[in-house]
């Protein structure tokens, strides 16, 4: 330490490594951009706010008790959102920049990003949305919905779920450090080699990729086994498989899909970073490396990924359709064959990603047709949703509006998908902007409509009040009417060849259709907007909007039996299930809730482990990120030692006195009471 | 779905006589459970590994091929340390089924001797290698048998040091359900490891001498 602390040592070695601050000197802060600094003072000032107000209310015990080590599937749920929501505001502050720059390059002017520090800003966009933004998202509901869905306590393994999503979070910690510290990659969402090798991409930005995925990645492979082996295991008394809730039955799917894939994005991943920290040969194009074999790779996680995010979202679709029509889901049955299949096929699509590879036509063909033959089973869903409204008592609340949008503006991305699965097609649109209005069709048109779908819908679930529905529709037409306005410019753009990932234009005739994808991109940033404006709203009006039922929307399956918010322990009895739509049964059958007779419930300890274990884990992928190779050893050391401490607490449950249950419980009854007047 | 039962009966559709079997027995099918699809999903890194090596096993890079490279003996003699310890956790197991805590101790820790057996040797063959100047970086093909075997090493490392921190653990609470359970679990993990291993023996070693 007393070698190396003099700042003027440090600031003349800028490339060089030093032996005990690695990569890290005074000239990694890029300050000299001035988007950069502006930002910089914004997020300082914002996060120092934040941080004043929690410690001025002394919220901190609070948050550290009750929600950082809290093991509990529905706080962890929660707080997966919480991530989720604020990187989508990240995400999606790139994608203006991005809108705002390419409209003023396309106008003849050069915008306002350099090149490197636009390739940045649409990695980091990328990066963010599905990793960051996505899939925080989809698990959080996997995590709040399903154990109540199936008549469960928690998750099987509790404080692996904890450790999962603290896993994410470092990731997300690690990527937006590279925001102000050093910079992130350039090489694209999906980091093709040989340009993400070390050869051409020397700096510490590929770094930060690598090791916040890595990080991330294990993360959600842990969380993935935990819900499946939940589902499989957990179920209350009578819910066969056939019984399950849709929501279930995705999630089922999903998460089999990401123990199936994830470690195969981990493998990539750890050959690419032995490439750049060891200097073997894997994907580089000198002593017999093979990039190719990254990018087929890189696509066997990558193709599932996106079914991954996709298929809970037709999940919350399947609830939120048979709830506000009134009738049961139509053909149950071949939606879960559906959801099925694609979860087979999407392991078998991989290579239409990379038709233009030159792999020939027979290997170019077969993955042509089991593309084709996926959309089957998704139109088959689509239909199941049609035929369920059909003749049923519609209610057009919010969540319903983002169905429709969903139903109208995911077939039109569907069929661009298909248009783009014949690879002679693809030869010419590969690489151009269709291909980005493509996937942005379906991922904002299904993952993302979906997401609000869901989060209106069970809201009340988790804070015992509904949003309110003014600002959530004035929030849907933005998005429904910015997201045309921001895509099918591109559409038409990719159709005259404009390739993606450009921040230069040399002719001006494009002007007018970037414009208009920038006016789409102001309507989708108001259609945030409202939804921050409907949740604040929401909350000051909260008194108005309570439920006390447990049950606003008249819903079909267990969650809504118990009241919202559900106690910790969820269900004082478990659930015995008969058939399809368990709680609707019950509610036809006139059931009724008991209220004395309680017992003892098993539960969990919340833990700090899995913030610590994540937190060392953050501080090793930061050094190795910065080749400050002493720290990592000593935190990767630290990291090992304390997980097996943790392994030395038997001490991890206890039980929730009878006694605590009936009171809980006879306040439930008395708000019972108090509704039914 | 219809029943005779009265409508008003609450035990129709909750379970009221919730067994006490909660307590201890209710967390044990989860884990291992849990820990078969961690196994799998490990196998696909070994699976993503061993395609690697298949890709790329024969880029050579104008340097050594296996040919030149391995000592076929030794590497058998180290394929017998490790199948003998599968043997031996397997006895460590059946003493554990007869509640006898010390015969358990005692596999476990044979076990353990012909682990560090195999990484014994391992080692002297990646030493060995690399004075040669057959390291990671040398080629393509390099690269991949250092990762696929060297993979497959970490795995052994982490049992090892897994199986030491259960050794203390048991003698510190004996044979209890939580203790058990991680005796199972760790069974499992060291018998994939040689399923593992007799892939990489197959196609590496043995394919690799015979080409």
């Amino acid at each position: 330490m007393a070698t190396s602390s003099d700042p003027h040592g440090l600031a003349s070695g800028s490339v060089d490594i030093h032996p005990f601050w690695g990569k890290l000197s005074w000239d990694i802060f890029p300050f000299y951009e001035p988007i950069l600094l502006v930002t910089f003072i914004g997020v300082v000032t914002l996060g120092l706010a934040v941080l004043g107000t929690i410690t001025y209310f002394r919220l901190w015990g609070y948050l550290w008790k009750e929600w950082f080590t809290s093991i509990d599937h529905k706080k962890i749920g929660i707080m997966y959102m919480v991530l989720g929501l604020i990187m989508l505001l990240r995400g999606f502050a790139d994608a203006l920049l991005m809108r705002g720059h390419q409209a003023m390059a396309a106008s003849g002017s050069e915008g306002y990003l350099n090149a490197h520090h636009y390739d940045q800003i649409f990695t980091a966009h990328g990066v963010i949305m599905i990793f960051f933004v996505a899939m925080p998202f989809v698990t959080g509901f996997m995590n709040y919905v399903m154990p109540l869905q199936i008549g469960a306590r928690d998750v099987a393994f509790p404080f692996l779920n904890n450790l999962s999503f603290w896993l994410t979070v470092s990731g997300a910690i690690l990527i937006m450090i590279s925001l102000f510290v050093g910079e992130f990659s350039t090489a694209g969402w999906l980091a093709y080699a040989p340009y993400s090798g070390l050869e051409y991409s020397p700096s510490v930005g590929m770094d930060y990729y690598l090791w916040a995925l890595n990080i991330a990645g294990v993360g959600t492979t842990l969380s993935g086994i935990n819900l499946v082996v939940t589902i499989v295991k957990m179920r209350a008394p009578g819910m066969t498989f056939m019984r399950m809730p849709i929501f279930t039955w995705t999630a089922l799917c999903t998460n089999i899909l990401i123990v199936a894939t994830f470690p195969v994005l981990a493998a990539t991943l750890a050959l690419l970073t032995a490439d750049r920290y060891l200097g073997t040969h894997f994907f580089t194009n000198e002593l017999g490396g093979n990039p190719m074999m990254y990018v087929n790779l890189i696509w066997i996680w990558g193709h599932p990924e996106v079914y991954i995010l996709i298929l809970p979202i037709f999940g919350i679709f399947s609830e939120v359709v048979p709830t506000f029509t009134g009738k049961r889901l139509f053909g149950y049955t071949s939606m879960v064959y559906a959801t099925c299949v694609i979860m087979i096929l999407s392991y078998i699509v991989w290579l239409h990603h990379f038709f233009t590879m030159g792999a020939g036509a027979n290997v170019n063909s077969f993955f042509g047709i089991t593309t084709m033959i996926i959309s089957i089973p998704t139109g088959a869903k689509i239909f199941n949703w049609l035929f369920t409204m059909y003749k049923g008592r519609i209610r057009f609340e919010v969540p319903m509006l983002w169905v429709m949008g969903f139903m109208i503006t995911f077939v039109i991305g569907g069929m661009t998908g298909v248009l783009l699965a014949v690879p002679p097609a693809d030869y010419v649109l590969h690489n151009s902007l269709f291909l980005i209005a493509h996937f942005h069709n379906v991922i904002i048109g299904g993952v993302v409509f979906g997401i609000f779908a869901g989060i209106v819908y069970w809201w009340p679930k988790a804070f015992g009040f509904k949003l309110e529905p003014f600002w959530g529709k004035v929030s849907f037409w933005c998005w429904l009417i910015g997201f045309y306005l921001a895509f099918m410019p591109l559409y038409v753009l990719g159709l005259m060849g404009v390739t993606r990932r450009l921040s230069q234009f040399e002719d001006t005739f494009y002007s007018v259709y970037f414009i208009v994808a920038l006016i789409g991109a102001l309507f989708v940033a108001a259609g945030i907007g409202a939804f921050l404006v409907q949740i604040v709203q929401s909350i000051r009006k909260r008194e108005e909007l309570r439920d006390v039922t447990g049950d606003p929307w008249n819903g079909r399956t267990l969650e809504w039996s118990t009241s919202s918010p559900p106690p910790y322990y969820n269900f004082a009895f478990s659930p015995r299930v008969h058939e399809i739509d368990a709680f609707a049964q019950m509610k036809r059958e006139g059931f009724t809730r008991p209220t004395d007779g309680f017992v003892p419930i098993h539960m969990p300890h919340s833990t700090a482990t899995g913030v610590v274990l994540a937190a060392i884990l953050t501080v090793m992928g930061f050094a190795l990120i910065w080749h400050v190779f002493w720290l990592a050893a000593a935190s990767f050391a630290a990291a090992l030692l304390y997980g097996i401490g943790h392994t030395f607490n038997y001490n991890r449950d206890y039980n929730i006195p009878a006694d605590e249950v009936r009171s809980i419980e006879d306040q439930r009854s008395a708000q019972l009471a108090q509704a039914a007047e | 779905m219809m029943t005779d039962s009265p409508v008003n009966d609450a035990s129709k559709f909750y379970v009221l006589d919730e067994p006490h079997h909660d307590a201890d027995h209710a967390h044990e099918p989860p884990t291992m459970l849990g820990f078969w699809v961690y196994l799998m999903s490990d196998c696909l890194i070994f699976g993503i590994l061993f395609a690697t090596y298949a890709v790329l096993g024969q880029n050579y890079a104008a340097g050594p091929s296996p040919a030149d490279l391995f000592d076929i003996e030794m590497i058998l003699v180290a394929t017998f340390a490790l199948l003998f310890s599968s043997v031996t956790f397997g006895f460590a197991v059946l003493r554990m089924d007869h509640g006898d805590q010390r015969g358990t101790l005692f596999w476990l820790v044979v076990t353990g001797l012909f682990g560090a057996a195999f990484l014994y040797l391992e080692y002297q063959e990646f030493s060995h290698l690399w004075h040669l100047g057959a390291t990671p970086m040398a080629s393509a093909f390099l690269s991949s048998f250092f990762f696929l075997v060297g993979t497959h090493g970490l795995h052994v490392t982490a049992g090892s040091i897994w199986l030491v921190v259960l050794l203390i653990q048991l003698s510190q609470h004996g044979l209890t359900p939580a203790n058990t359970r991680r005796v199972m679990c760790l069974s499992l993990f060291w018998h994939f490891l040689d399923l593992i291993w007799i892939g990489v023996y197959s196609l590496v070693y043995l394919t690799g001498v015979l080409l």
